[in-house]
Parts: structure tokens; C-alpha cells; sequence
């Protein structure tokens, strides 16, 4: 696929943190690890779906200024960034696997709708919901 | 109509990583809202002092732990009385009230009309909810609460209640 969507960003608290939970947890890879003093390009990708990136970026001077930057940190630790989902094979079996490993989950398997549903937070505060769909 | 309590409170810096543990309590009574959440409870899971709880939880989410809980609460009523053909004294007990006349009075004051009346209009109403994941469903469907009211009297049957604390969940 030539077209769509190729990056989307995620303001994360810390980007050691989250690379340790995006792949060493969730089993995302790195696609780019780019530093520039104390900035740092990083986005990393599901190994399904080499065409998108999703970029771990910190809230932070001087992309944004000082203020806004303090702001969005507590946006995201109040977990009021927009919903993400994550679509897997089996959503019981990953909630098994990712729970054993710490992964914070806000609400077990739960069937509904023909779909089996979970949801879990990232270190930062960013909410996923993930789902099994029948529609897939 | 405004009165000084209706007004935003004053913009309050917050240490994001006290925010990340609020959210922890606020995660835990949306996941369990049926269950009893005293203030040492929600306290406990936050990491912080009860008296640092109410008050950052307020700065943080705009209301007090107690009336987001309500909201909550109200909110996973709805749904039922939505989509189920449950009877409404089942519904009540489901979603942490000890009566149905508490249930039914606090349900009113918040939505301005009855359980019974609100089932009615809701499913004579054609949904398409099916396509929007179920949180962000449930997120829209709570009720903004401005006023303590309802809180009172909950906190006043509260306090006649003493059901034992049902284990953590996970």
C-alpha cells in the first residue's frame, strides 16, 4: 500500500520507559530512534503492519513551549488523550500473556457486541482497548 | 442561576505523576462502580494520605471521588435499563444502590426522570452504538453532576449501610 496514514504520534511521560513497554511488552519493534540533544525521535510499529508508525513522543520544549508542555504531561497522566485501539487474533490469550508481564489492565475480557474486548493503560496513562473482532 | 459552587475551581498545577495514580483510583471505580469505594480505599490504591486524596482527586477531575462515582454508577444504570430486560430493584442492586427507593430518587434527581420512564424512551429509540468501542459509549451516556445534592442523600443512606467490602478487583 502506497497511501495513507503513515505516522501518528502518542505524548508519552518517559521514552525509555515506553520502549520498553511498546516492545518489550506489547512486542511492537523500533522503525526510528533518532536523538538530537535532548530531543528524540522515536516511533516504533506493529510487526503486522509495517506501513504505520506510531511515534513515542515526549510533551517538550522546544516543540512545544514550557507551559503547554507542562499541561499536556498531566493530560496524558489523567488519561484524557483520544482512544487507541489494538486489534488482536485472541484478545483472552493476549490479556493472559500481557497481564503475566505487568501490563495495567483497567478492565478484563469481556464478550460483546460479537467482539471479546479489553482495556489497559500504558505507563504514561494513554488508554488502549483491545479487540478481538469477528468483523476482521 | 450560577452560584459560586457551579464555577470552575481555579486552575491548579498537578505533579503528573500523582495524576498517573489519581487516574489509578478513578480506573478502579470505573471498573468496579457497584463496589463500596471509601475514601481509604481509593486513597490506598493512589498511594497518597486520605486527606491529600479528596482534594487532588477534585483538583484533578473536577469532582469529588464520590459524586464521579455516582456518575459512574447512574451511567452503568442507564445502560442496563437500555439494553436489558432486567427488573429495575435487580438494576439497582447491581449498581451499588441498597434500595430501590434510593436508587429511584437519586436516579431522578440526576437524570430528571424516573428508571422506569427513561427505559420507555430509550428503547422505543433506534441505536447504532455498536460501531464505537464501549468505553468511549459509556464515557458519553454519564451525567455531567454540578450539584452535591444527590451526593448527600447517598452519603446519608450510606451511612444506615454497613455491606462488607467486596474483594479487590483485578
Amino acid at each position: 500500500m502506497s497511501q495513507g496514514i503513515g505516522v501518528v504520534g502518542l505524548y508519552v511521560r518517559d521514552q525509555d520507559e515506553s520502549l520498553d513497554f511498546y516492545v518489550g511488552k506489547l512486542g511492537f519493534r523500533v522503525h526510528t530512534d533518532a536523538r538530537n540533544g535532548d530531543y528524540r525521535w522515536l516511533t516504533v510499529q506493529h510487526p503486522d503492519q509495517p506501513s504505520f508508525q506510531l511515534g513515542l513522543f515526549k510533551p517538550q520544549a522546544p516543540v512545544l513551549d514550557d507551559a503547554t508542555a507542562q499541561s499536556v504531561r498531566e493530560i496524558v497522566a489523567k488519561g484524557a488523550m483520544p482512544p487507541l485501539v489494538l486489534n488482536v487474533d485472541d484478545c483472552r490469550a493476549s490479556y493472559d500473556r500481557l497481564r503475566a508481564l505487568g501490563v495495567e489492565f483497567t478492565q478484563p475480557p469481556e464478550a460483546r457486541y460479537g467482539n471479546v474486548d479489553a482495556n489497559f493503560r500504558d505507563p504514561s496513562g494513554n488508554g488502549w482497548k483491545m479487540i478481538e473482532s469477528r468483523r476482521n | 442561576m450560577s452560584t459560586p459552587s457551579d464555577r470552575p475551581p481555579p486552575r491548579v498545577r498537578q505533579d503528573p505523576e500523582l495524576l498517573r495514580r489519581l487516574l489509578r483510583a478513578k480506573d478502579r471505580m470505573d471498573a468496579a462502580s457497584h463496589e463500596d469505594w471509601p475514601v481509604h480505599r481509593l486513597a490506598k490504591v493512589s498511594n497518597v494520605s486520605e486527606a491529600h486524596f479528596a482534594r487532588s482527586f477534585k483538583d484533578a477531575f473536577g469532582v469529588p471521588p464520590h459524586r464521579y462515582l455516582l456518575t459512574r454508577r447512574i451511567e452503568r444504570a442507564k445502560a442496563l435499563l437500555r439494553d436489558t430486560e432486567q427488573p429495575i430493584l435487580d438494576i439497582a442492586l447491581q449498581t451499588g444502590w441498597n434500595s430501590l427507593g434510593t436508587f429511584g430518587r437519586t436516579f431522578r434527581d440526576i437524570t430528571g426522570e424516573s428508571p422506569g420512564e427513561l427505559r420507555a424512551r430509550e428503547q422505543a429509540a433506534q441505536h447504532e452504538l455498536r460501531r464505537v468501542p464501549h468505553c468511549f459509549v459509556s464515557a458519553a451516556q454519564r451525567p455531567g453532576l454540578t450539584t452535591a445534592v444527590s451526593e448527600k442523600r447517598r452519603r446519608e443512606a450510606d451511612a444506615t449501610k454497613d455491606a462488607p467490602i467486596k474483594s479487590e478487583a483485578t
